[in-house]
């Protein structure tokens, strides 16, 4: 059981400001359903330009909701400009702390703020200060560069799972780590704590039992278990000179992404273990 | 806190009085080593071979087929590498898609080995598929290792059809029965399964033991080296009282076995009706007649696993979830995703797991609290659009 403190069951049990607003002058929505916890927030304005009402919807665990319905009440009062400095350390620090696999909770609220912040100068024609837009680096949960960024320079981390702690990414298919320590490398500036995965040196002129043993070894070991943790398999089907022909089974034979996992996990891997020259074809049933 | 109306019987059970009491005076006067010469130690291990033939009894097999182990997992363990270990020239496992960790997990470790692992899928309702396992085993195939019953759904799978599928083939089956073991009748007389794990907590014996059947004529090695204990398999000093425990539980078990698919099954279904009828956009997952007579598994859509469990524990009811939140990873539960439950659906999953300690109380409590909890967090949740 998670070791929630008193401020979390409380704001959980009696969660404030919930529900909508009749007109309101910023919305912000982050998460899904599919993530396993979501968002919406909303606010409005008074005529000195400070939060006069905030109401909030959440789906997700107790520490989600207790996230989002204390930062409701930090923010009342707020100007907008004061509303944007509100971190998601702030919100932990107000709740007396959160479990280190639960802080994406806090980082959610703290999301959902600044996208409403943003819907606000969005409607008024404009765009928020200081606004970076990032690339997704992981595909799984949605996270952008820039998102990881901001949670590795605010709370200070300095490992993967910290990162995925506070924003989910990587907590997938695991196929976006490298690029995330490079991003806690980038921020902080100094080596990591990850491990790199070991890369076998790539062997030169393979025959072709060779290149099949070793696009089979790549699959069993680098692609399959990633796509497990989906629901998801993958099936060598053939393997013609340079085209290697797969099938997804399971849960990626349905998934939306499918075509993505392919060329970013699949062929980036073989790739990577095995030959620059290959590349991968889906075998539609 | 309130009283607890305990339906988590799946994760573990209460020891029953007459187990602890059976244990007690070989915790306290009696705590000779049953393998010593003296009298003293003598007395334990005419005990111990007590417990072995009860838990033989309800298994339905011989007492030397029993080797007791700490927990199931061990057992799990211990049947899948102890077998690949007697067919070194064997290199894959047969299993499936929603095994519980004790297996998955040391299948996938095996797959690291270099071992092939291939897995059986399961359908909407949470049946096996069973077709599929006959185009699964070929001359390479070392072991089957397939669950008697699904932990998180309570499906129950056609273990005795699949074990003379696998015999035929002259291929070794094991099954991790540690949820069906005092539920449901078991006869290994008749069943050609040649291992079977059994954890001694989920049927009202204490943490800390449990059983691998080893079916006579099965190769199976020393696995723990050390003393003669367990015919020389498994050495190492007896848990006396743990073993006596089981022993009394599997007695206690068969005694109840009856009451399990009657009064435990009607309260299940009790509970089930109700939640159904009186929460809306919820449905039960694995909903087959072939399912255990304590578990109902209840999705309850735009709200989230864990917060429905925190509401629950206000009023001391204990279940669990295969939501992502409750495990601490941010995966749902890979059970529900190996049905194709929709992602959105296993985030609010909730497992009630009843036990013949339960009562018609604890049902009606839990169908009277339920509606406002999934209200309320309904109440909260951006998903639901207000209705008309």
């Amino acid at each position: 059981m998670w070791e929630y403190t008193d401020d979390v069951m409380e704001q959980f049990h009696h969660p404030r400001n919930v529900g909508k607003l009749d007109d309101p002058d910023g919305v912000g929505e982050v998460g899904s359903l599919a993530c396993g916890d979501a968002l919406t927030l909303m606010f409005k304005l008074d005529e000195s330009g400070r939060i006069k009402d905030v109401k909030f919807q959440t789906f997700g665990c107790a520490s989600a909701i207790a996230s989002s319905s204390v930062l409701t009440e930090m923010i009342k009062g707020m100007t907008l400009e004061e509303a944007a400095r509100v971190t998601n350390k702030d919100i932990v620090a107000k709740l007396g702390g959160l479990p280190d696999q639960k802080m994406h909770c806090s980082v959610m609220g703290q999301e959902a703020l600044e996208a409403a912040i943003q819907d606000y100068y969005k409607r008024k024609g404009g765009t928020a200060p200081g606004v970076k837009k990032g690339n997704i680096v992981c595909t799984c949960f949605g996270v952008t560069d820039e998102e990881i960024k901001k949670v590795v320079h605010e709370n200070d981390l300095t490992t993967v799972d910290e990162v995925t702690n506070y924003c989910k990414a990587g907590g997938g298919c695991g196929g976006c780590k490298e690029r995330i320590a490079e991003l806690v490398e980038e921020v902080q500036g100094q080596k990591t704590h990850v491990v790199h995965k070991e890369k076998p040196v790539k062997p030169a002129n393979l025959t072709n039992i060779q290149k099949m043993q070793l696009v089979q070894q790549t699959i069993n070991e680098q692609i399959r278990p990633a796509l497990r943790a989906d629901g998801g398999d993958i099936d060598l089907i053939d393997i013609e000179g340079n085209k290697v022909i797969v099938a997804f089974r399971g849960m990626c034979a349905r998934c939306k992404m499918a075509e993505y996992t392919m060329r970013d996990v699949v062929e980036a891997r073989l790739k990577e273990f095995v030959s620059d020259d290959l590349y991968v074809e889906e075998l539609k049933d | 806190m309130a009283d607890v109306i305990y339906m988590d019987n799946n994760a573990t059970t209460k020891v029953a009085d007459e187990v602890i009491e059976e244990m007690m005076p070989y915790l306290r006067e009696k705590y000779g080593n049953p393998s010593s010469m003296h009298t003293f130690g003598g007395q334990v291990g005419k005990k111990v071979t007590q417990a072995r033939q009860q838990v033989a009894a309800l298994l339905g097999c011989e007492p030397d087929e029993i080797i007791f182990t700490s927990c199931g997992t061990e057992s799990d363990n211990t049947a899948i590498k102890g077998t690949l270990e007697m067919y070194p020239n064997r290199r894959k496992v047969v299993t499936t898609r929603v095994e519980h960790p004790a297996v998955l997990t040391t299948c996938r470790d095996l797959e690291r080995h270099g071992y092939s692992i291939s897995e059986i899928s399961v359908d909407r309702k949470g049946n096996l598929n069973v077709d599929e396992l006959g185009f699964r085993l070929d001359d390479n195939t070392a072991v089957v290792t397939i669950m008697y019953a699904n932990n998180e759904t309570g499906v129950i799978f056609p273990i005795e059809q699949i074990a003379e599928l696998v015999a035929e083939r002259g291929i070794v089956f094991h099954t991790d029965a540690v949820q069906v073991a005092g539920k449901i009748p078991l006869n290994l007389k008749n069943t050609p399964v040649n291992l079977l794990s059994l954890s001694g907590h989920k049927l009202h014996a204490p943490k800390g033991v449990g059983v691998l059947y080893v079916r006579r004529g099965t190769r199976m090695g020393t696995f723990m080296h050390g003393g003669h204990q367990e015919a020389g398999r498994r050495g190492g000093t007896e848990n006396v009282p743990g073993i006596i425990a089981l022993g009394k539980a599997c007695q206690l078990a068969l005694a109840h076995l009856e009451e399990e698919s009657t009064r435990v099954k009607s309260l299940r279904d009790k509970l089930e009706k109700g939640i159904l009828q009186s929460c809306p956009d919820c449905f039960v997952n694995g909903e087959t007649p072939n399912r255990l007579p304590n578990t109902t598994n209840i999705s309850f859509e735009f709200i989230e696993g864990e917060s429905i469990l925190m509401m629950l524990d206000q009023f001391g009811i204990c279940a669990s979830s295969g939501s992502a939140c409750t495990s601490g990873s941010l995966e749902p539960s890979h059970v529900l995703r190996a049905m194709g439950v929709p992602f959105t659906a296993a985030h609010g999953s909730i497992r009630f797991s009843l036990s013949r300690y339960n009562t018609e109380a604890d049902v009606d409590c839990v169908i009277e609290k339920m509606p406002s909890i999934v209200n309320r967090l309904r109440e909260l949740s951006p998903f639901v659009k207000s209705r008309t």
